[in-house]
């Protein structure tokens, strides 16, 4: 297993990437996923000098687990306060696994209107995959053990912090 | 505030605490509906999208049972089912089977076959809705929207959205609770609510043939007059003359009860300055309300409508939640 990569070079590989998207997409919006997503944003907001505020995303409405766990009692208003309608949008997560956390953000973002493109930045790509969901942008890509999962904690200051599943239900979504 | 044990608190909620009906607020405690409430603000900006609905109930059927009519209610939790994706088949039971002599029982067995996930019902009988609630399939959930003069839990709560969504929050407001307590299912939901969420003061005027006897053991103040009750309140919520519920003569005649009752801009100078008002509708112009005071600038008896759908909407996709989530813990499968 290659080891963790410290934050501060972890986030500066996400900056670039997202910069260069910015560079090459025509005036992105970003999006970040409640909650290590807005953190991620966030940071992102400010270091690339951004002036139009970013839009948070909470994915409870669209989550494909509600069968089993119920509606998330901690659900918040999402907010998007711009059009998404015909824009290029960069959604930002803090890690992908199944890729179900992304297609519940990509369902939500399409009732607000339809994106001329998404394009995904993750800080960390931890495999694993159900979906055929891909990032566009990760800080680092890592294969973890089956009991293990990595989770960011925030938002001040930004860490990884690993957990060991106890419970095997517990490992069938990152939702 | 008694700490015995609520039997309304086991049939409405899950081992888990969350809900699994919604029968009235007795047994539900402040996190709880400010959950709730929570919930609904973010319903509140999914009505706000271009596209309004969100998948949580696709694939369920969702039945207004109706046993006595009402088109607002059934209309708003129709419109909030639908905007969580659900089927919704409306039944005005008091026109077909019920009619026809068939039992309540043989009723609910015939939609349950219809593979129905949830009831949503309305009845004249106090007590309505529990009896479904204690008779259904296990995984059926039961959303009382108003039954006898016993409760009418959505609307208490959508007014409860309402007062925070102006007022920030509860603490330290004073409520006066205008008119027909007595035939008003909703008046107690709302002294419940109020008490839990823990405002200042609940105050209810009326005169004393609309008053239950047990009144005060509800958690306020009587009070007969519009000038010493209203005075320095944060909120006025004005009730509905029950007309059509009205037996005997508990009023001297309409006229004189808006005389002394009636919210008319002259009484409402009386109240805090920028005290609202609310009015669960429909309204009776010239009867409990001015219509000055119904289109004036303190009125939000219209936010009360929209926020009547995002209050359903959480209910019903909280109460389906956890549904669906204790079959899962119970046998190990979902539906999804």
């Amino acid at each position: 297993m290659t080891s963790l990569l410290p934050m501060d070079e972890l986030l500066a590989n996400l900056e670039d990437g997202v910069r260069r998207q910015y560079q090459q997409l025509d005036n992105p919006a970003l999006v970040g996923i409640r909650t290590g997503g807005v953190w991620l944003a966030n940071r992102l907001h400010e270091r690339l000098g951004l002036s139009e505020p970013i839009g948070e995303l909470d994915i409870s409405f669209y989550r494909d687990d509600f069968s089993r766990l119920g509606l998330n009692p901690r659900v918040r208003p999402s907010s998007l306060p711009f059009e998404t309608q015909g824009r290029n949008i960069v959604l930002v997560d803090d890690v992908i696994m199944s890729g179900r956390t992304i297609r519940a953000a990509m369902n939500e973002l399409f009732d607000y209107g339809r994106p001329a493109r998404i394009v995904l930045a993750t800080l960390l790509d931890l495999g694993a995959r159900e979906l055929p969901v891909q990032p566009d942008i990760a800080g680092q890509s890592l294969t973890l053990p089956r009991d293990k999962r990595l989770k960011l904690r925030g938002p001040d200051p930004l860490r990884v912090e690993a957990v060991t599943l106890s419970d095997a239900r517990g490992g069938e979504s990152d939702q | 505030m008694s700490v015995v044990e609520d039997p309304a608190r086991s049939i409405q909620l899950t081992d888990d605490g969350d809900l699994r009906h919604f029968l009235t607020l007795d047994g539900l405690d402040r996190t709880m509906l400010t959950r709730i409430l929570d919930t609904a603000d973010s319903f509140i900006e999914v009505g706000a999208r271009r596209i309004k609905n969100v998948p949580l109930l696709r694939g369920s059927t969702v039945v207004n049972l109706f046993f006595e009519s009402s088109t607002r209610t059934r209309s708003t939790f129709e419109l909030a089912a639908k905007r969580l994706s659900a089927d919704v088949l409306n039944l005005d039971i008091g026109t077909s089977a019920t009619a026809k002599g068939e039992s309540l029982s043989d009723t609910l067995l015939n939609l349950e076959a219809m593979a129905s996930d949830m009831f949503v019902v309305r009845h004249s009988r106090s007590g309505a809705a529990h009896f479904i609630a204690s008779q259904v399939t296990p995984g059926v959930a039961i959303i009382n929207a108003g039954d006898g003069r016993h409760s009418h839990p959505t609307q208490a709560m959508l007014d409860m959205l309402t007062i925070r969504q102006h007022k920030g929050g509860f603490e330290g407001l004073k409520v006066a609770i205008v008119g027909d307590i007595l035939h008003s299912r909703v008046a107690r939901a709302q002294i419940r609510a109020l008490n839990t969420l823990g405002v200042e003061e609940v105050r209810v005027i009326a005169p004393d043939t609309l008053l239950p006897t047990d009144v005060e053991s509800l958690g306020c103040r009587v009070d007969d007059s519009m000038q010493s009750g209203l005075a320095d309140v944060d909120v006025i919520i004005m009730l509905r003359l029950q007309r059509e519920r009205m037996e005997g003569a508990l009023l001297p005649s309409e006229r004189e009860f808006y005389r002394v009752y009636g919210l008319s801009n002259e009484k409402l100078a009386w109240a805090h300055p920028e005290a609202i008002v609310m009015h669960p509708g429909p309204i009776n112009r010239g009867v409990e309300i001015e219509s000055a005071v119904a289109d004036g600038p303190q009125s939000v008896i219209l936010d009360q409508v929209t926020n009547g759908i995002a209050i359903r909407m959480a209910v019903m996709s909280m109460a389906m939640g956890g549904q669906r989530a204790t079959a899962w813990n119970r046998t190990g499968e979902g539906s999804s």
